[in-house]
């Protein structure tokens, strides 16, 4: 059992679902659980969607070249830019957590700053494929 | 024991410290995917004329008899699924409190990922 000398902290168990909705959290608090939301959709999504589609692009011309049938179907889209976006995300707010860990922007100005970039970043970047995965260029 | 691992004045830790391990690992894992992320981003940015042969190239290249596309490709892959354990456990130990159901999606979490390095495993050394 852990051992703690101070007081047993305060729990909030319960919360309802309107009141998470409401519950204002900073940019670094929405990226934070953007960060979990994105890794646990990866995670269900690896050997469903990831691994399958990593196999069609190696295994042979043809496969690879199904592809882009696959990707026509305007839900297949949609689930492939998600994921787009899940790993943009973990990515860049994965690279913020490496750097705070090496004590680099701890204060609180520019730890709002740099979750703001997370944002920007894994955004445009979610932007630039998607319009490539849409085929406007 | 206790006065040597005391953390501030108020905390004692105690445990195996396999959190510390675990919060190593993570990071650990996550750097490497990092960098093999920008190795094949920029293998992708700077291979003209994209196309299916110099894609799987990525994976299968030799270097001399060996196989280091399909090395670094397995090292990563196997960095990702100790990455998503430690990090779908932790979402476990946070919201689901009976040990019981814990357990049984934590033992769920190990074979989604174990098969998923199998899958894969597969589909890359039988290039």
């Amino acid at each position: 059992m852990s051992d703690s000398a101070s007081k047993p902290r305060p729990q909030f168990r319960n919360i309802s679902v309107p009141q998470i909705m409401s519950y204002r959290l900073p940019l670094a608090g929405k990226s934070s659980i953007l960060h979990r939301v994105s890794g646990a959709l990866l995670f269900l999504c690896l050997p469903l969607v990831i691994v399958p589609l990593f196999a069609l692009s190696v295994t042979s011309p043809e496969t690879y070249a199904s592809i882009a049938e696959w990707v026509s179907n305007p839900l297949c889209k949609l689930v492939l830019l998600v994921l787009i976006w899940g790993y943009l995300h973990h990515f860049c707010a994965g690279i913020r957590y490496l750097i705070l860990d090496l004590h680099i922007g701890m204060d609180k100005v520019s730890a709002q700053k740099s979750a703001g970039l997370v944002f920007g970043v894994s955004l445009a970047l979610t932007l630039v494929f998607g319009l490539k995965l849409f085929g406007v260029w | 024991m206790a006065t040597q691992e005391r953390v501030g004045t108020k905390r004692i830790v105690v445990g195996a410290h396999y959190g510390t391990f675990d919060f190593i690992v993570q990071r650990c894992t996550a750097v490497i995917m990092a960098i093999y992320t920008l190795v094949l981003f920029f293998g992708v940015l700077f291979t003209s004329g994209m196309g299916f042969e110099s894609w799987q190239n990525l994976f299968t290249f030799h270097v001399g008899v060996v196989p280091v596309g399909q090395l670094l490709a397995t090292l990563a892959f196997i960095s990702l699924t100790w990455h998503a354990w430690i990090g779908v456990r932790d979402i476990w130990m946070d919201y689901v409190k009976p040990a019981g159901i814990r357990l049984l999606l934590q033992v769920l979490t190990v074979l989604w990922l174990v098969g998923s390095i199998v899958y894969f495993a597969k589909v890359l050394w039988s290039l």
